[in-house]
């Protein structure tokens, strides 16, 4: 049986969080997003490659893929054509004519693999399988003289191979 | 009234508050530009007021008479929805950009989003992920700011040996100003729960490239907006439909257009876009990544290449200053190619991370005049000039220029690009 003071104090208790929730003043609108739809959206590579697919891939196999959808627009051998040059340039960064490619400048091996996969082929993103885009990843580090062309590149090798100029980036971020 | 000329730095610039005083100047014997008109017959009216005009309408269209005020685009090769176009803001006055004339900078073209299938994640380090649709985002609290938008290459022609020909707009018209209207991002970030680690976030667009960007975690809790609207219409496509967030003060690419993801990191992403693209590469070698702000910076838009000039005699000097770090304090008006300068006018509102126009008075009397602009922020950060740039970042610098352009002004009226 409750007493007069449990009531008042149920009320009270009642009350307070009433008016907690009230001051948080957020909408609170979102749904909680399930893992499933988490893990289907969560295609973003970062430089330690945990969220690297299964598969594997070499760049014998990626030169035929290359062949076949990027070479129109990037050239033979990443030499570039109507689009960027994706090879060489190597030494160029401190003279007046700098040749960024993949091998003289990209920082990173794992973003070979993120952009591909998101945003190539130009005319068909995101329609190559994984082990096209580990294939096509191999095959830009071989034509830069970063790995031998039978190197298995998967989700354990990749994010170990150190590009040429990684210790050339500085961040200035809070600095500007 | 009537009041002597006030001259205040050489080749005719005029006190900024010649005319805003009050009373008419006289230059010498004749008065400033007025002429008399022969007048018209009371019968000869214009066609257009002596017949209805045309009638209401749904939707407006600018008048006919300046249709021909468009973007300059220039699509990346084999492509025609990457690349840019360029707001033509040598015809621009104000401060407002107008939706149809906003920059462009696309990755793969505008996506056709319908905003009933559009949904933003937040994820990652966060207690609670987070999706939304467009109906719940559009019950959220909003804000309206009146803040600029700056592609990190605009200005890039002016980084070349010999100085480009183009308009105005050809050159800087990767800058824009819009009133944009959102909701702020703390809010849903506060929603879903920091975790203690979290210090990036990576936005994710919904174009055909998925565009993606690391945003540090403090500026996304300062004053990032989900922006909805632009200038009082939903955000145009080729500006982000349904949603962009919208980073006031950093460099255009990073405002990420047609939002679908937020992820919330511990280290920067490091994708293509951050990487590969916009960082500087300096003269050692050595590149510089996460480069947001874009400085303080000015550019005169009238008198300017393309705009051919009239008669001798009054004109004004007018123009568009920025600053990614608060207000634009002044600008200063050379008509001598940098001897000497003066104030210019500040039209109000001046307000933090937008545009500010500036404005001069200026006697032209025919000699050739190398005219400049040179914008102060309320911090006291100075616009450089070209070759102060140059030596500070290298002759390989390709994006944040914000150094001052020089226009030289032939005594027969033509207009043209110049390096001081």
């Amino acid at each position: 049986m409750f007493t007069s003071k449990k009531l008042l104090l149920l009320f009270s208790l009642t009350f307070s969080c009433s008016i907690i929730t009230a001051l948080a003043q957020s909408p609170n609108l979102g749904i909680v997003a399930n893992e499933e739809l988490i893990k289907n959206w969560n295609t973003s590579i970062g430089t330690e490659g945990e969220e690297l697919p299964p598969g594997f891939g070499n760049a014998t196999n990626g030169r035929s893929i290359y062949n076949l959808q990027c070479i129109a627009c990037h050239g033979q051998g990443g030499e570039g054509l109507l689009n960027d040059k994706l090879a060489g340039g190597h030494g160029s960064l401190t003279t007046n004519q700098a040749v960024k490619t993949i091998g003289s400048y990209w920082p990173y091996a794992t973003t070979i693999f993120d952009y591909i996969r998101r945003a190539m082929p130009y005319l068909s993103p995101k329609s190559l399988s994984d082990e096209e885009v580990y294939s096509l990843t191999a095959y830009m580090l071989y034509i830069n003289n970063i790995i031998s062309e039978d190197m298995i590149i998967d989700a354990n090798t990749l994010p170990k191979i150190e590009m040429p100029n990684k210790g050339n980036f500085i961040i200035s971020y809070p600095n500007n | 009234m009537k009041k002597n000329i006030e001259f205040v730095a050489a080749n005719g610039l005029l006190d900024r508050r010649s005319f805003l005083k009050g009373g008419a100047i006289t230059f010498g014997s004749g008065s400033l530009g007025l002429l008399t008109a022969s007048p018209s017959s009371a019968t000869d009216w214009p066609n257009w007021m002596t017949k209805p005009g045309t009638g209401l309408s749904e939707y407006s269209h600018r008048s006919s008479y300046e249709s021909h005020i468009l973007r300059k685009t220039a699509p990346l090769l084999g492509t025609d929805g990457s690349g840019s176009s360029r707001t033509p803001i040598q015809y621009l006055q104000g401060t407002i950009t107008p939706n149809n004339l906003h920059f462009e900078r696309h990755h793969s073209g505008i996506p056709e989003i319908d905003p009933e299938q559009h949904k933003l994640l937040i994820h990652g380090l966060v207690k609670k992920p987070l999706i939304f649709d467009m109906e719940q985002l559009h019950r959220y609290p909003m804000i309206s700011k009146i803040q600029f938008l700056e592609c990190s290459g605009n200005s890039r022609p002016n980084l070349s040996k010999i100085p480009p020909k183009g308009s105005c707009g050809d050159i800087h018209g990767m800058i824009a100003c819009s009133e944009w209207t959102g909701i702020p991002l703390n809010i849903l970030l506060d929603e879903a729960g920091l975790e203690k680690d979290a210090k990036w976030v990576l936005a994710e667009g919904a174009d055909a490239a998925s565009l993606t960007r690391s945003v540090p975690l403090e500026k996304a809790m300062d004053d990032a907006i989900l922006a909805l609207y632009q200038n009082g219409e939903k955000i145009y496509p080729a500006n982000g439909y349904p949603i962009r967030l919208f980073l006031p003060g950093y460099e255009g690419n990073i405002s990420v257009k047609w939002l679908r993801q937020l992820k919330v990191t511990q280290k920067p992403m490091m994708t293509r876009e951050e990487t590969s693209k916009y960082t500087d590469l300096m003269p050692n070698g050595k590149s510089l990544m996460f480069t947001f702000k874009m400085g303080i910076k000015s550019v005169i838009t009238s008198p300017s290449p393309s705009l051919k000039l009239g008669p001798l005699g009054y004109y004004e000097i007018s123009g568009i200053a920025w600053s990614s770090n608060g207000k634009v304090k002044s600008v200063e008006v050379s008509a001598d190619g940098g001897s000497s300068w003066a104030e210019a006018e500040l039209s109000e509102p001046i307000l933090s991370k937008s545009l500010t126009r500036f404005r001069i008075p200026w006697k032209r009397d025919g000699s050739p005049s190398i005219i400049m602009s040179r914008a102060i922020d309320e911090n006291g950060e100075v616009q450089p000039s070209r070759n102060q740039l140059i030596s500070e970042k290298g002759s390989q610098v390709s994006y944040h220029n914000n150094s001052i352009q020089a226009w030289y002004i032939s005594s027969d009226g033509e207009v043209e690009n110049v390096y001081v």
